[in-house]
């Protein structure tokens, strides 16, 4: 009764922290991005611009929630919470700190990738849905791209689970004790976070939205809280990201001093930062770019990195 | 690659830099004195109107925002009987004060006139008057000019000599 209690507990924490992280990644993007471009950003709705994003909601609610009369009803409606659904889902199987997890799955990472396989569905339908020229192209761009970074996210992964032996998060965090991964994986950390980026289609790689050549790509057509619910759904990409990131690269919950959830939280919130340093300095690339930069230089680069890591492996045992 | 970690540290660093935006309603931008704003018409130094309803500022308009009809008082000064400028369409280039004669019409280093009708940007003469002489001190366009009013005969005014007599042959 008790363990039941307080995995519920654990469940109802999770969801609450994670869905008070978009709103605010709202505030905090804008403000980090003003930063950057010497600006100030929002700071004028309660101290220090604080309840932007309440001002914002209520905004998004009271706008008109306009389904186009020659849209695919049905799937215009469920695209965008698929992407919400499968992200908070991969959040389940996350360790934030020992004994905090909501599902200690034994096939944690394979989980994640499945989730994150899902989650292109989101896009595909609501391009495909709207039945509008732009939104198509951008739900074609967004297949191509996810597809064609899925494959080596999964491989520049496979070094992490070499050198701890297990697709559990848990024990993955475990195996960091005492040296990091992102040392002896530097190059599966590069491809996984440039995988990351494309997966949760953020600057530089928001092709499948590319404000300045496809209107808003696939959610042209989507307004309301419709279009806020894809904005809540990148946001939680991120943070999947990042806080996958740090599980599998960054020692998860390790650190001197401060207890193990602060710590977890701290090096998340300063992915995320990095994340928005990306939006504030880097062009977009063209489309022929990407895809050359997937197939020619990150797919060879996590090869190289999974047979390296298996030799040495192999030779030294681990 | 390089070029990339580059821009990105380089963005980096502007963390450090002086933000460049001026927080308006309680830091004030500064506006030099020949600022093109607000339009006002001006008294002369004895608080009659200055304008005389010549029509010049309303022909130079662009955009035709402004809109006057002259009159006359007993002692033959011309006056407009209305005289109104639509805020709405004016865009402030300034060509009315360039036109002005008398110095009446004159911008003024003032911007904040939003509103929230429509309407109430079209200002008439009463909004748009005030009591003293604006940018242009001491200047009296009757005091000055030939023209003959009640009250200033013909070579009465300032620098101005009587009149020569053409029918007389006296030197």
């Amino acid at each position: 009764m008790n363990e039941v209690v307080r995995q519920l507990i654990i469940v109802v924490g999770v969801i609450a922290v994670v869905m008070s992280i978009p709103p605010a990644l709202i505030w905090g993007e804008r403000r980090l991005l003003a930063l950057w471009q010497d600006r100030y950003g929002p700071n004028r709705v309660g101290p220090f611009g604080l309840l932007q994003p309440l001002a914002d909601m209520i905004k998004i609610f009271a706008k008109e929630d306009w389904i186009p009369p020659f849209a695919d009803k049905p799937v215009f409606v469920l695209a965008p919470a698929v992407v919400i659904v499968t992200t908070l889902m991969s959040f389940a199987v996350i360790t934030f700190a020992p004994g905090i997890a909501v599902a200690d799955l034994n096939v944690g990472l394979l989980f994640f990738l499945a989730m994150s396989s899902m989650g292109a569905y989101s896009i595909v339908l609501a391009g495909w849905a709207s039945n509008n020229k732009y939104s198509l192209l951008g739900g074609l761009r967004a297949a191509a791209q996810m597809l064609s970074y899925e494959v080596f996210m999964g491989i520049s992964l496979m070094g992490v689970v070499m050198l701890s032996g297990s697709f559990d998060l848990r024990v993955i965090v475990e195996a960091q004790r005492g040296l990091w991964f992102c040392f002896p994986q530097i190059l599966g950390l590069a491809v996984f976070f440039t995988a990351g980026l494309a997966e949760t289609h953020r600057l530089p790689f928001d092709l499948p939205e590319a404000e300045s050549e496809l209107v808003a790509g696939y959610h042209s057509e989507y307004s309301g809280m419709k279009f806020g619910m894809f904005f809540v759904g990148e946001y939680l990409g991120i943070t999947l990201i990042s806080a996958l990131t740090v599980a599998l690269f960054f020692g998860g919950w390790h650190g001197p001093w401060l207890p193990p959830i602060v710590w977890f939280l701290l090096k998340t919130f300063i992915l995320l930062a990095v994340f928005i340093l990306l939006r504030a300095s880097l062009p977009r690339p063209r489309y022929d770019q990407l895809m050359a930069l997937g197939w020619k230089v990150m797919l060879p680069l996590s090869l190289v990195n999974l047979l390296l890591t298996g030799a040495i492996v192999l030779r030294f045992g681990c | 690659m390089l070029s990339i970690l580059k821009t990105i540290w380089a963005v980096l660093l502007h963390a450090f830099r002086r933000r460049e935006t001026v927080q308006y309603p309680e830091q004030r931008p500064y506006l030099p004195p020949r600022w093109r704003g607000r339009i006002i018409l001006t008294r002369d130094p004895d608080g009659g109107e200055r304008c005389v309803a010549c029509h010049l500022c309303s022909a130079v308009c662009p955009v035709d925002c402004i809109a006057l009809q002259a009159t006359e008082d007993e002692h033959g000064r011309r006056y407009p009987e209305f005289f109104r400028i639509n805020f709405s369409r004016c865009i402030f280039c300034g060509y009315c004060e360039e036109a002005c004669p008398t110095c009446a019409i004159q911008l003024t280093p003032d911007f904040e006139m939003s509103d929230y009708r429509r309407e109430s940007l079209v200002y008439e003469k009463e909004d748009l008057l005030i009591s003293g002489p604006g940018k242009y001190p001491g200047y009296n366009f009757y005091k000055v000019a030939g023209l003959a009013i009640g009250g200033k005969g013909k070579g009465e005014a300032q620098n101005e000599e009587p009149p020569i007599d053409v029918k007389t042959l006296l030197p």
